[in-house]
């Protein structure tokens, strides 16, 4: 069985249609990306996961209905979100901004010891410790927006672009950092990318939407083949 | 110079009175950005609470307490059940909604316990302490009793995780309940720790000015220009405000304007500050884009 399974997703900004039954899986300790062009409501497909705009259609988890539950309490279940725009509570401190990220935990001693493997996986965090989170670069506050979601100890992991205005060399390590978590903590990932190439070659499946549709899906290594997902986002 | 000292001395009184006003208006501001004009009825209905415990035969701090968890409940069920569905509505409703709790409020309190001036006791001694001549026992006890309260509420926002999940709510309510925070609960705490900021407000100036329907009308305008003197999203700011305004107030109303002129020192001061730095001397510059 799936980790997550979605079928028939739909969502709408008020009057705007923006997803129109999009059906994807995801298997557990998998990563699993979904690409698309900007505007393809790839943001809204996570957000609905989320809860956090209206749906309708089946949205599960570890086979439980979700669709249709507060935010809050998803999060509960495991599902910790990178949203758009990396969420920074920019006027409390790097430190306290990770610790809401284990807001819902109770295993006090692991939290501490989650803050300082989150400050080796990024050192320039902790030398931000103190700083109000709202200062830090965007580069920064990207590091603290993975390091939050991951302070969840979550099951499945939501990313919207997290290498979005990384530098390159930092990008490389944000993506080795999803792959060792999702190897070593058997995180399962869905992560959304502009950067095809490097999102396919970390995820193991893929999804393309266009529009609000599911276009294209399959393994990673044949979308990357594919001739179209070629041209259009892998640009070559 | 002993009537300045005396004058400076009691405006700290009044003002730790409008400093606590002020944070509760400032608390609230800052989870919904909307001013709570109802804050002072709601502090004197919960010192007519008090009024009431201790008539009926409870002591002085034992009625204290039960009063400051009634009003946090008060402050509670009044978000839930008031304030939670207009939420989402227009500004200008959500402030009739503020309006008609404070006439609301009002006429309660009449209606139970009719208009007529009542005397509230103080809890600390009629005669001076240590001898001193400038400061009564009461304004003494008073500002202690605000002081606690104040690093009592500094410590729960600075070092609990549930102070932490508030000030989290109240700045940025998506991403508190990405983190699983219950955003709805955090700003009904917020009402509650406001209502029951005013209760300690109300009982502390009771004896003062008397308790009757009216009591916190001026101490209202105060506590708004205190606010706004520390600028309206500073809860450290609004604090120092209402001691500043408590001061002002006191002299100026002793030496250069008159009594009766005293609550005109709150107006000017609302006006001077919004004409000359309308966030405060702590408050953020908000800039908007264009
Ligand atoms: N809050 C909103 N209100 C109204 N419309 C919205 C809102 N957010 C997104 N949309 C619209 O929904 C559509 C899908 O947006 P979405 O953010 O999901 O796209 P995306 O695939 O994440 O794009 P990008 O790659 O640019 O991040 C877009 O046409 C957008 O204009
Ligand atoms: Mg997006």
């Amino acid at each position: 069985m799936a980790l997550l399974e979605v079928a028939g997703l739909r969502a709408a900004y008020g009057p705007t249609r923006v997803l129109h039954g999009i059906s994807f899986e995801l298997a557990e300790g998998s990563i699993t990306t979904v690409l698309g062009a900007n505007g393809a409501g790839k943001t809204t497909t996570l957000r609905a996961l989320c809860g956090m705009v209206r749906t309708e259609g089946e949205i599960r988890f570890g086979g439980r209905r979700i669709d249709g539950r507060a935010t809050e309490d998803i999060v509960r279940l495991g599902i910790a979100h990178v949203p758009d725009g990396r969420g920074t509570f920019v006027n409390l401190t790097t430190e306290e901004n990770l610790r809401l990220g284990a807001y819902t935990r109770k295993d006090r001693p692991e939290v501490e010891t989650d803050l300082e493997r989150m400050f080796a996986y990024f050192p320039r965090l902790k030398e931000r410790r103190a700083q109000q989170a709202g200062t830090l670069s965007g580069g920064e506050q990207q590091m603290l927006a993975v390091s939050r979601a991951l302070m969840l100890k979550p099951t499945l992991l939501l990313l919207d672009e997290p290498s979005f205005g990384l530098a390159p060399l930092l990008v490389r390590e944000i993506f080795e950092i999803m792959r060792t978590i999702n190897q070593r903590e058997r995180v399962s990932i869905l992560l959304v990318e502009q950067n095809a190439a490097m999102a396919l070659d970390l995820a193991e499946h893929a999804y393309l939407i266009e529009t609000g549709r599911v276009v294209l899906s399959g393994p990673a290594d044949a979308i990357k083949r594919d001739e179209a997902v070629r041209r259009s986002y892998l640009g070559y | 110079m002993d009537a300045l000292i005396h004058q400076v001395l009691a405006g700290l009184a009044t003002g730790g009175i409008y400093a606590s006003v002020a944070l509760a208006l400032v608390m609230i501001y800052q989870a919904t950005h909307l001013v709570n004009f109802a804050q002072g009825e709601l502090a004197m209905f919960c010192t007519y609470l008090a009024w009431t415990l201790i008539n009926a035969g409870f002591g002085y701090w034992p009625a204290f307490l039960l009063t400051v968890g009634l009003a946090f409940v008060l402050g509670v069920v009044i978000e839930r059940v008031v304030i939670r569905p207009v939420e989402n509505s227009p500004v200008l409703a959500v402030v009739v909604v503020f309006i008609g709790l404070l006439v609301i409020l009002n006429s309660i309190a009449v209606w139970i316990y009719t208009g007529t001036i009542k005397t509230f006791p103080s809890p600390f001694p009629t005669e001076p302490l240590f001898g001193n001549k400038f400061m009564s026992s009461h304004e003494i006890g008073a500002i202690v009793v605000t002081l606690i309260m104040l690093l009592l509420l500094y410590a729960f926002f600075r070092f609990t995780p549930l102070g932490l999940a508030m000030r989290a709510a109240a700045q940025n309510p998506a991403s508190a309940k990405l983190v699983g925070i219950r955003v709805g609960w955090m700003l009904a705490l917020g009402w509650g720790l406001a209502a029951a900021i005013g209760a300690v407000a109300g009982m502390m100036v009771a004896p003062i000015v008397f308790l009757e329907p009216n009591m916190m009308g001026g101490i209202l305008l105060y506590a708004f220009a205190a606010a706004l003197v520390g600028g309206v999203d500073s809860p450290g700011g609004a604090v120092f405000g209402g001691f500043l305004v408590g001061v002002l107030e006191n002299v100026l109303g002793a030496f250069v304007i008159g009594n009766e002129l005293k609550l005109a020192v709150a107006l000017v001061l609302i006006i001077g500050v919004l004409v000359v730095k309308p966030s405060g001397f702590f408050g953020k510059v908000h800039i908007t884009r264009v």
